[in-house]
């Protein structure tokens, strides 16, 4: 059995939840805020630098880097804003959520500690809409600390989203905040300089800045020796698929893979035998099971796979899963979630679905399989934001790693699950669209010959 | 409209230093006064309380899967069928959903009781299959469990 380390966001908790001030405090609570009115925003933001605490979100870019950014107020003479990110929706993610219910007054002392960090005294958290009891036990907690006059004069408003992936997109996410539709923006400008109101924000996710506060209670140079070298500390992993113990766990970084799985997870059930990981949220690069029994739950490993940490979601993916089917689900999802600013990514994300589909009906081509990977390199790298992007990359990865089952069903003219398949007529939104829409608006196959 | 909306809305604005932030909210605000969806006086109202147009409130509201623009039923049922949850038998509660209440997925039931829908992942992958009622999560719900869900919400 691998050490699992003790917890950190979680500390304290004993599984359960802590959602009443009184409580909070007499477990020590708001000792790092005290110890942060202390120390200058250059001290705020080394003793960050010393911890070695990268972004929670997705794109695990260095949090103190990311204060340092943004200029000091006399430079731009605005109102700084601190943007928390709440609007957890990549499949697969539900960590921040278990955060916001058992930790509010952790992660809301953060917020104040992160806007002492970049001198700000204005706090936005954007909680995704279908959130709603997270959002009243954060509503409820925030009363406790006004009536107690906890905020030192600063502002934290919640404010809830209304269902877009894309809003989880920072520059998405401050459209959506200012009351338009959540698009991407061109960058530069970068949030840090022209963010939220033009004016300079950092935007954080929920569990950075959950982490933010334990860091400043035990010292950055302390939380660095948690974890492994370039992914220090714990993360919180969400579990879930063809799992036997699916759900969150905090762990090290660096902790294996196979152990989260097999050990913590309790393995495969139904005497089912594993087939696929997908390791950091629906829109990385799937894992095989040899694969598998290399990984380690850290940025390095994971990048040498050629994946990536991401949110930090297993999928855990049993033998009776169809790999097109797979593909086509998470190529429906994209399609939904593109907000249609980028030509790319509007258009590539339904004709991948429709590739995808053709070859799950068995009228696909061994060319098709190439058409997949031609559409993925024509959106890469060509849109504002990374969601196509990282659609065609996992979906590339499945033509990969899973080429003999695609071809079996270019050569059987059929899928070789005959029904079976564990994804089986799974009716996502998109289909629902269709069925009650125009029914072939585009027909990307016959274009394209 | 209401003044308590009007009201309400005002209150909104003020979290903001730019008006136009309260947009997203105050939709909210209306749609739940309007029982769960958005009329065209729903816009006006919202519109007017926060100097802008009705245009520019629908621009909006038809960005974002959670407003509804057509009427709904009293229950929107509402069924994740993303990957984890689509892994651990999401469909088998569709099926059972829309046996149980004789819709396709999509639909509102006639009497106007329930509103079907499949939906992209709700943020409760590790409790699969997650069902949202009216947007309040039941976790690990399973083909057998619907009856139950459809009995208790129509007899309270």
């Amino acid at each position: 059995m691998v050490e699992r380390g003790p917890e950190i966001v979680f500390a304290g908790t004993d599984g359960g939840a802590i959602t009443e001030l009184a409580d909070y405090e007499a477990a020590g609570g708001f000792t790092a805020l005290r110890r942060a009115r202390a120390m200058t925003p250059d001290e705020l933001v080394a003793e960050l630098n010393a911890s070695g605490l990268r972004g929670r979100g997705g794109a695990f870019f260095p949090t103190g880097r990311k204060w340092s950014f943004v200029p000091k107020p006399d430079r731009i003479a605005k109102p700084h804003y601190l943007v928390v990110n709440a609007d957890e929706s990549e499949p697969g993610t539900f960590k921040d959520r278990e955060i916001m219910l058992r930790v509010p007054f952790r992660f809301l002392e953060g917020c104040l500690i992160a806007a002492l960090g970049i001198e700000s005294t204005h706090v936005f958290v954007y909680i995704r809409g279908e959130y709603e009891r997270e959002w009243e036990v954060l509503v409820h907690a925030l009363e406790q600390m006004k009536a107690k006059d906890l905020l030192g004069g600063t502002t934290i408003v919640l404010h809830r989203g209304a269902g877009a992936y894309i809003c989880g997109e920072e520059t998405a996410l401050l459209e959506s905040l200012e009351g338009k539709r959540g698009q991407p923006r061109t960058k530069p400008p970068f949030p840090a300089i022209a963010g939220l109101y033009a004016a300079p924000t950092a935007v954080n996710n929920v569990e950075s800045i959950a982490t933010v506060t334990p860091i400043l209670e035990m010292g950055g140079a302390e939380y660095a020796k948690l974890g492994v070298e370039n992914s220090t500390g714990t993360r919180v992993f969400s579990l879930s698929g063809n799992v036997a113990k699916p759900g969150n766990y905090e762990l090290p970084h660096g902790f294996p893979l196979r152990e989260l799985i097999y050990g913590i997870g309790g393995g495969i059930p139904a005497g089912r035998t594993l087939k696929a990981v997908i390791p950091g949220g629906s829109s990385t690069a799937i894992l095989t099971p040899a694969e598998v029994d290399q990984a380690h739950l850290d940025y390095d490993s994971l990048t040498g796979l050629g994946t990536a940490i991401g949110s930090a979601a297993i999928i855990v993916i049993d033998d009776r899963c169809c790999i097109v089917q797979l593909g086509v689900r998470i190529s429906q999802f994209y399609e939904h979630e593109s907000c249609g600013k980028c030509t790319p990514c509007r258009v590539g994300t339904r004709w991948t679905t429709q590739i995808l589909k053709k070859l799950e009906a068995g009228r696909g081509e061994h060319a098709d399989l190439d058409l997949l990977i031609d559409v993925g390199e024509k959106v890469n790298g060509t849109c504002l934001c990374p969601l196509g992007d990282t659609a065609m990359i996992a979906i590339a990865s499945y033509v990969a790693k899973f080429r003999a089952e695609f071809l079996a069903h270019v050569e059987e003219g059929g899928c070789p699950f005959h029904g079976a398949s564990s994804l089986e007529g799974i009716l996502a939104p998109t289909d629902v669209h269709a069925a009650h829409g125009p029914a072939e608006l585009t027909r990307p196959l016959e274009v394209l010959a | 409209m209401s003044s308590v909306l009007y009201d309400e809305i005002q209150r909104l604005k003020a979290q903001y230093p730019d008006e136009r932030s309260a947009v997203m909210p105050a939709l909210q605000l209306a749609q739940a006064e309007h029982g769960g969806w958005l009329p065209e006086e729903a816009f006006r109202e919202v519109a007017d309380a926060l100097g802008t147009t009705p245009a520019y409130c629908h621009s909006i509201a038809s960005f974002y899967d959670m407003f509804r623009l057509e009427p709904v039923g009293a229950f929107q049922v509402e069924v994740c069928t993303n990957i984890s949850c689509a892994l651990r038998g999401a469909q088998a509660v569709v099926d059972a959903f829309v046996e149980e209440l004789g819709v396709s997925v999509g639909e509102t039931t006639e009497d106007g009781a329930f509103t079907l829908r499949a939906v992209e992942c709700l943020g409760g992958c590790g409790w699969a299959t997650v069902v949202a009622v009216n947007n309040r999560h039941r976790l690990n719900v399973s083909a057998g469990d619907v009856s139950a869900i459809a009995r208790e919400l129509r007899h309270g």
